[in-house]
Formats: structure tokens, sequence, C-alpha cells
């Protein structure tokens, strides 16, 4: 599972026998005799499963070092380096702080996310809507100064920040990687309000108005809560980019340790378990969060069905 | 739920490059009537903030680069802008065999991210049917494990003598690409091999979600239009499923390519001095050798060659999409 040719079919070759060779068309018309719904099935089942195959070859792949950090999380080395299976312990969860400066960095980590994510969810949001629903002169200007931060390698962006810095002798830390993670945070949130606002019905608001609300009363009642998701989405980008970014913190932070400034310095004299615990943490702790996400969505939708009086398998119809 | 609205956002933002020459205007005329009042003033006072922060920390830092870059001088004596063009010229000489690995390996992540992430995404479009946000979750979940800490993961399963390195060697895949150069003896880790597997793992998920994003939106029905006009399962593929996913093909690739011709974070922890790519250099010169004008003329250069690169992709990736 390293990616060499053996999972890699080419794209045709492995969605070409997906679906059925040539004479199936002849089969087509049969299937209307049969009940509604079967044709779909037909189709779907007649296939050789290689696309099938190969996609979930492609997840084992996404999901395989996930697997492997939290394995070595109940690992015991031997020596300082925990790259070799040597016998199971429970230690490193039981104390994950305990290794010094390992938790002041995921602390650190967790206050810059949250101060970029605020800074970067105002002002983009802000910029959002200008962008989405007015116009006004030097627009592409502002489009373009949004997207090339994001158009660029990141180390590129690194770079000029910390020339920046340097020529203008502002000491490394702190602030300048939180002014630094802002600013690369921001486009992403441009972008994700903007999309949301885009695909807006403005009929909504116009309706809005013709009942006689303000515009303040629209905004807030009307515009603000639809374009809710795409600012929640925005800021949640913003903190998980924040969060996991070495590159840029990697130029701007001087003697500043965030959690993966740590775990990048910590490669050369070996990673302690409990980085392999925080890894595993975080994972299990944002799965959890999608799945009661979905739970808690799934119970809301059944409510409102059953409040409206339309059978439960509606919404699968419709979705 | 709310992760696939995440990643649903996300996917929509790289179409900027190719749609957004008409896309907002088409939306902005169309929001207008919503904003019946054309307040003057509003639009600048909620621009303000956000483009003067990318004025001062993005353009301005771009300006300063620049102007480093020509500049002469030592670390003890000082730099001062003296025009110096060489500067440009010496370090491409000296480093042009990183530069042209990293676009090498960016490449060939960027295909290998195509071939594997192609099947992925079809499935959760087309056929995953109720496993579909199970999936998609699944796609997406590697992401809230630090990006170093997966890395290093890699480092544990390509690790010499492990069960991969053994099994490959049983099966003298080993063998086959020691003879093409992509790996040396009997181990994976510090080969290119690799780097670009290391590569190809990190920016897989920005390649799936706008090739699922551009698949969801296809019609079912179009697929089975073509069927019933007799066309092979080979032939909708080419002829209709890829021709509707082009849009997701493209931004799926810049997506990837992009960022992973300015990584260094592979080449340092899963290469060797031997596969080291431009951003190892860039970064070395900036933050242990501390010759800033190399370094900042070398950044530079790898904006340019990106950006050209990714300008002439979106020209012809846009024409032959008119064309078809």
């Amino acid at each position: 599972m390293s990616g060499t040719p053996a999972p890699t079919p080419a794209p045709t070759s492995a969605l070409a026998p997906g679906q059925t060779p040539a004479r199936r068309p002849t089969a087509t018309p049969a299937a209307t005799t049969a009940p509604r719904g079967a044709p779909r099935r037909r189709r779907r089942r007649a296939g050789p499963p290689l696309v099938t195959l190969a996609g979930l070859l492609t997840l084992c792949y996404l999901v395989l070092p996930n697997l492997v950090v939290l394995l070595f999380s109940f690992n015991k080395p031997d020596g300082r380096f925990n790259y070799t299976w040597r016998r199971f312990s429970a230690d490193a969860w039981t104390d994950p702080c305990s290794v010094a400066g390992l938790c002041d960095s995921l602390a650190l980590s967790l206050r810059i996310a949250a101060w970029a994510t605020l800074g970067a969810t105002v002002l983009g949001t802000a910029a959002a809507f200008a962008l989405a629903r007015h116009r006004f002169r030097g627009r592409p200007g502002v489009n373009a100064l949004v997207f090339l931060p994001m158009a660029m390698p990141e180390v590129v962006m690194a770079a000029s920040l910390l020339t920046l810095f340097l020529n203008l002798g502002v000491r490394l830390g702190f602030w300048t990687v939180l002014l630094a993670h802002i600013t690369f945070c921001l486009s992403f949130v441009v972008t994700a309000v903007k999309a949301r606002i885009l695909s807006m019905d403005p009929r909504l608001e116009e309706a809005a108005r013709d009942l006689y609300a303000g515009p303040v009363r629209t905004f807030l009642r009307v515009t603000l809560p639809i374009a809710a998701p795409g600012i929640a989405a925005g800021a949640l980008l913003a903190f998980a980019l924040s969060f996991d970014d070495f590159v840029i913190t990697n130029f701007t932070a001087g003697s500043a340790v965030t959690f993966p400034m740590y775990v990048w310095g910590s490669v050369q004299r070996g990673t302690p378990v409990q980085v392999n615990v925080i890894g595993s943490a975080m994972f299990a702790v944002a799965v959890a969060a999608v799945a009661a996400g979905q739970l808690v969505g799934r119970h809301r939708r059944a409510r409102a069905d059953r409040r409206a009086g339309t059978p439960k398998s509606w919404h699968e119809v419709a979705s | 739920m709310s992760a696939t609205k995440v990643s649903g956002s996300e996917v929509r933002a790289p179409e900027i490059p190719g749609g957004d020459t008409n896309a907002p205007e088409v939306s902005a005329d169309r929001a207008r009537p919503g904003a019946p009042t054309r307040r003057g003033a509003l639009p600048y006072v909620l621009l303000l903030p956000a483009v003067l922060w990318l004025l001062v920390l993005f353009l301005v830092p771009m300006v300063y680069q620049a102007s480093t870059s020509l500049q002469t001088g030592s670390l003890e004596e000082g730099f001062e802008v003296t025009w110096h063009v060489r500067t440009y010229a010496d370090a491409f000489g000296a480093y042009w065999p990183q530069f042209a690995r990293s676009l090498l390996y960016a490449g060939s992540a960027t295909l290998l991210c195509l071939v594997l992430g192609y099947p992925l995404a079809y499935l959760i479009a087309v056929k995953a049917g109720r496993w579909r946000h199970t999936l998609l979750v699944l796609v997406v979940a590697p992401f809230f494990t630090s990006f170093l800490i997966r890395t290093l993961a890699w480092k544990a399963i390509l690790a010499d003598g492990g069960t991969v390195v053994a099994l490959l060697d049983r099966l003298h895949v080993l063998d086959v690409t020691g003879a093409l150069g992509w790996t040396e003896g009997n181990r994976l880790l510090a080969t290119p091999l690799a780097v670009v597997c290391g590569l190809t793992y990190s920016f897989l998920p920005f390649m799936i979600l706008p090739l699922y994003a551009s698949l969801d939106r296809v019609d079912v029905r179009l697929h089975e239009a073509a069927r019933d006009l007799y066309a092979s399962a080979p032939a909708v593929f080419r002829r209709v499923t890829l021709p509707l996913s082009l849009p997701g093909i493209v931004s799926g690739t810049l997506l990837t390519f992009i960022p992973a011709s300015g990584d260094y974070i592979n080449a340092e922890l899963l290469g060797s001095t031997d596969t080291r790519m431009a951003g190892n250099v860039i970064q070395s010169q900036f933050l242990r050798v501390l010759d800033y004008p190399t370094a900042a003329a070398l950044s530079f250069l790898l904006m340019a060659v990106v950006l050209l690169l990714v300008t002439v992709y979106i020209r012809r990736a846009g024409t032959e999409d008119l064309v078809r």
C-alpha cells in the first residue's frame, strides 16, 4: 500500500469495465417491465466492481496513516524512535502531557487558531458580502487580491512575510504568527462565504422587503441565517488551516513553538509516543463530532417530517 | 453533515480560477434587485479592512521580497539594494536541479492523485448511494490529525525491513522500481518513490473533493441517455462523464500541483539529500544559511514558474472546454 502501480489502474480502464459491455443496451428495454426502481438497481449491480474496488483501495491509502498513528500510540518503543512496533502499552494515553513542552505547544496552537479564526472570519465575511452583493469599481482587482494568496505555493507566501518582518525589524513570535495566519486564512473564508451568498435565492430577500422588513431586519432575519452555514464553514476551515499549519509558522514563528513546530522539532531527536496520542485523540474527537452532527441532523429531519406529515422516506428520495 | 458542508464550500473555492471571469458578474446582476438601493459607501466600508490587510500583509511583503532579492551584503554589515540581478542567474544556476525535481515530483503526484482519486470520487458521487456521507467523512477525516504526524506515519509504514518493504521485495516490485531509478536497493525510505507517494497522499483529498463536486452535478439521466443510444460503457465515460467532470479535473489538478510544487515536508521527512525540492532550498536558505537575497530570489523564481505553468494550463483547459 505504498502507492506503487499496484492499486493504480488508469481511469479509463478502471471505469470502462465498471459499466457493462456493449450488449447491455439491449437489456435495458426489458427492464422497463420490471417493477419501479429495479432498472437502477440492476444497472448498479451489473458492472463488475472494479471502480468500487479501485475507489476503496484509494480510501485505504487515505485512512491507513491514521490507523498507523493510532496503533503506534499504544507502542512502547525501545529507543527514542517510534517507528517499529515493540509491545503494547497504554502509558502514553494515561499521561499525554508528561513530555516537556508538548501540551504548551498544543495550547499555543489552539490560542493562535482561535484568534486567527476570529480575525479571518470577521474580515472575510464582510469582504464576501461586499464582493457578492455589490458592484463597485475595482471589483476584479479585489477578486484577484483575494485569489492570489491561494494560487501560489505556501512557501512563497511564508518567505515574503518573513522578508517583511525582517526588513521592518519586527521580533518574530506569537504576533507575527497570528498576523501571518489571518492573512492566509482570509482568502479561504472569503471564498467559502461568497459561494454561499451567491447560491442564495435573492427572491427570499425581496419577499422579506415586500413584507415591509427594513434593510437591517431583512439582513438579520433572512440574509444572515441563510449565510450562516457558509460563515461557519469558512470559520471551521480557517481554524483547521491555522491549527495544522506548518510552513508559514515555520518561517514566522521565531522561537514560538506551535504543535506542528513541536512535532517537526522532535523528528530529529525522536518523536514521543504522546504525539501519536494527541493525533489520534484529535481524529477521534472530530469523527465523533461529525457522527453526532449527522445523528442530530437526522433526528431533526425526522421530527420535522413527522410534524409535516410527510412519510419518512421522502427526504431520502429527495436527496 | 457539517463535514460535508465544509468540504462542499471548500470545493467551490478552487473553481474561481476558471469561472471567476463571468460567474460573479452574472450573479451580481442577479443579486442587485435583492439589494435595492445602491448605498454607495457600504461595499467600500465592508471591504476596506480585508483589502487593507491583504495589501499590507500580502502585496507589501511581495515588494519587500523583490527588493530583498536585489540586495547584496552580509548579515553583519547589513543588506543594501544594489540591483544585483545576477543573484537570480546564480541561484537558478546552482539550484535548477531542485527546481526541475519539484516540478517533476509535483507533476507525478498530481497525475497519481488523478488516477487514484477519480475512481473514489466517482464511487462516492455516482455509486455510493446511502454510503455517500460516510465515505465523504472518511475522505475528510484524515485532515483532523496533524499533517506532520500523518507524514511521520508513512515513515513507520515504509520503514526499512518493515512489512511493506518485505512484501514489495518478495513481489519483485522493488527490482522494477530500482531499475527505473525510483528506489535504491531494497529500501523505500529516502527514495524519490517515497517522496512522490507522500506528496500524493498529502494532497489527494484536494483532488477528490473537486472531482466529487463536479461528478455529483452530472445528471445520471445523461448516462442513461447515452446508454439508450447504444454507447458502449467506455464511450459513455469518454464522451459524457469525462468531459462533464473536466472542471473538477482542472481545479483538482491545480489544487494538488500548486501546493505540491512548493512542499518541503515530504522531501525532508521521507526523502534524502538527493530528493531535495525547491521548497527545501528556500527553507534552508532563509532559516539556516540566512542568505536572504538568494533565498528571496529563489522564492520569486518558484512563484514565477508556478504562476506561469498555471496560467498556461488554465488557458489550455479553458479553450479545450469550449471546443468540446
